[in-house]
């Protein structure tokens, strides 16, 4: 995509809306969407996967020490990784904070 | 040269998309339409016509399965009527909004409850805004032609849209005509190859009828609209040049001894014909009257509208169709707002009839106008009225 899709007029749009990039979705922010995003603890984080397992973005990645965490262009804030942290070393706050 | 043969206008429209070479059927039968589809089948089946006729569970599938074909594109054709329209409902959008040239014919059909197979506009009437171009046929020769037009138009790399072809369930659908069939040399020249510019292709891929966030959808709608509106240009080029070809010339709208005309009178579909006696009667008995045979109904024709009905005083508008609790027939609404801003414009008036497969014979014309002249000379408590209704 040439511009950003706020950008786009009418007339830049291809025919019927259809996207001919393909992949071009990961190029879409859904973390604005976000009210709360997830905080993890590595001293309580016991590497399981859980949280990746579970996550309904697919945006938790596991970095190079081995630790998951939440890519937050694409998170949405829904919680789930907290809810299901065998540990709890995953803690949602609001984003204000 | 073209043969002319005495056959059921249904079976016609079948062996239109038969010359038009189509290479996917989806449909789901429904009285009146049931012969068009049902005898495609059957030339798929005799090895007549080199096409995949895809039998479904409903008419929703139906047009599902339609944006399938014509999106990989596939040369398209369906047909329905009535209930099985209005199941359609969601997926006609879908097909204008993804750009996907499908060409349907729809035996105009009145919708339950009571249940009614027999024939009125309320199906077309309740899918006017789903993006499709509309046109209303008046006789068999009319909807062959116009099917043929169709796929030309929905076609055309300055269109792509879906085309509805209307045709009044049985008035028409079962009428057995004296009907034109081209050659299928002079049809493939009318017709050029449908290549749709970016068609589902692994080699090549494509998102069609993706996510459109807040800040992308009212361009997507601004787009579509601009869009349906100069296809106008493009359907009059292809009626102007079917004529060349075939002697056959067709119009916006048809005006019929309608130049001088203090009174006129507006129909759609078949019942035009009958309205043409009924004009003939009362010009001889020396009465100043006048008709308008509405064709294109999306895009709809303003200019010409406006043109046509400028120098008479009352114009009659006949819909086969109901706005509940509102202001009557939905053709005659639109005709009043396209000309409330004009300086020079008739009183209009609005009549319902026709409703169910109910006859309006040529005296039920005269009756209709000669009582829209009085209303408009004393005035109506009545939005409008409904013709022929016992009290």
């Amino acid at each position: 995509m040439t511009k950003p899709e706020g950008m786009l007029t009418w007339k830049d749009l291809q025919i019927g809306s259809i996207v001919t990039e393909p992949g071009s979705a990961s190029q879409y922010q859904t973390g604005d969407w976000r009210s709360q995003r997830p905080i993890y603890d590595s001293s309580k984080c016991i590497k399981c996967g859980i949280c990746y397992i579970f996550c309904p973005e697919g945006c938790i990645e596991q970095n190079d020490e081995g630790y998951f965490e939440a890519n937050l262009f694409y998170c949405k804030g829904c919680g789930i990784c907290a809810r299901e942290c065998w540990t709890q070393a995953v803690t949602m706050v609001e984003e204000e904070e | 040269m073209a043969k002319r043969v005495g056959i059921e206008v249904s079976i016609a429209i079948a062996e239109a998309a038969k010359l038009a070479n189509v290479d996917v059927v989806a449909s789901y039968p429904i009285t009146p339409q049931t012969h068009i589809v049902e005898h495609l089948a059957q030339l798929v089946a005799d090895g007549d016509l080199d096409a995949a006729y895809i039998p479904v569970e409903s008419e929703h599938s139906a047009m599902s399965a339609c944006l399938g074909a014509s999106a990989v594109g596939a040369r398209t054709f369906t047909a329905t009527a009535g209930q099985g329209l209005e199941l359609m409902h969601e997926v006609l959008y879908i097909a204008s909004s993804m750009r996907l040239p499908i060409v349907m014919a729809v035996a105009n059909r009145a919708l339950s409850a009571p249940l009614s197979v027999w024939g009125d506009h309320s199906d077309a009437m309740a899918v006017r805004d789903t993006g499709w171009i509309q046109i209303f046929t008046e006789n068999g020769q009319e909807v062959v032609d116009n099917v043929l037009c169709a796929f030309r138009i929905a076609e055309d790399q300055r269109v792509l849209l879906p085309v509805m072809i209307h045709l009044d369930g049985f008035h028409l659908s079962h009428m057995v005509e004296p009907i034109f069939l081209p050659e299928p040399a002079e049809v493939d020249k009318f017709i050029p190859p449908y290549q749709h510019p970016f068609p589902l292709n692994p080699d090549k891929p494509v998102t069609m009828g993706g996510f459109g966030p807040p800040d992308i959808y009212s361009e997507a709608k601004k787009a579509q609209e601009v869009n349906l509106t100069a296809a106008k240009e493009v359907i009059l080029q292809c009626w102007n040049d079917f004529g060349s070809l075939f002697g056959r010339y067709y119009h916006p709208l048809e005006c019929y001894h309608s130049q001088d005309a203090r009174v006129l009178l507006l129909t759609m579909g078949s019942f035009s014909e009958t309205a043409m006696t009924a004009i003939d009667t009362m010009r001889r008995e020396g009465k100043n009257v006048g008709l308008i045979k509405l064709r294109l109904w999306r895009p709809f024709p303003f200019k010409e509208i406006r043109q046509a009905v400028k120098n008479a005083e009352v114009l009659i508008v006949l819909d086969r169709a109901l706005s509940f609790g509102g202001p009557g027939g939905p053709v005659c609404s639109e005709i009043r707002s396209a000309l409330y801003n004009e300086d020079k414009k008739p009183k209009v008036i609005s009549f319902i009839g026709g409703l169910g497969g109910r006859d309006i014979t040529s005296v039920g014309f005269e009756e209709i106008i000669n009582r829209g002249i009085e209303i408009s000379q004393t005035g109506s408590e009545q939005e409008f009225e409904m013709f022929g209704v016992r009290e």
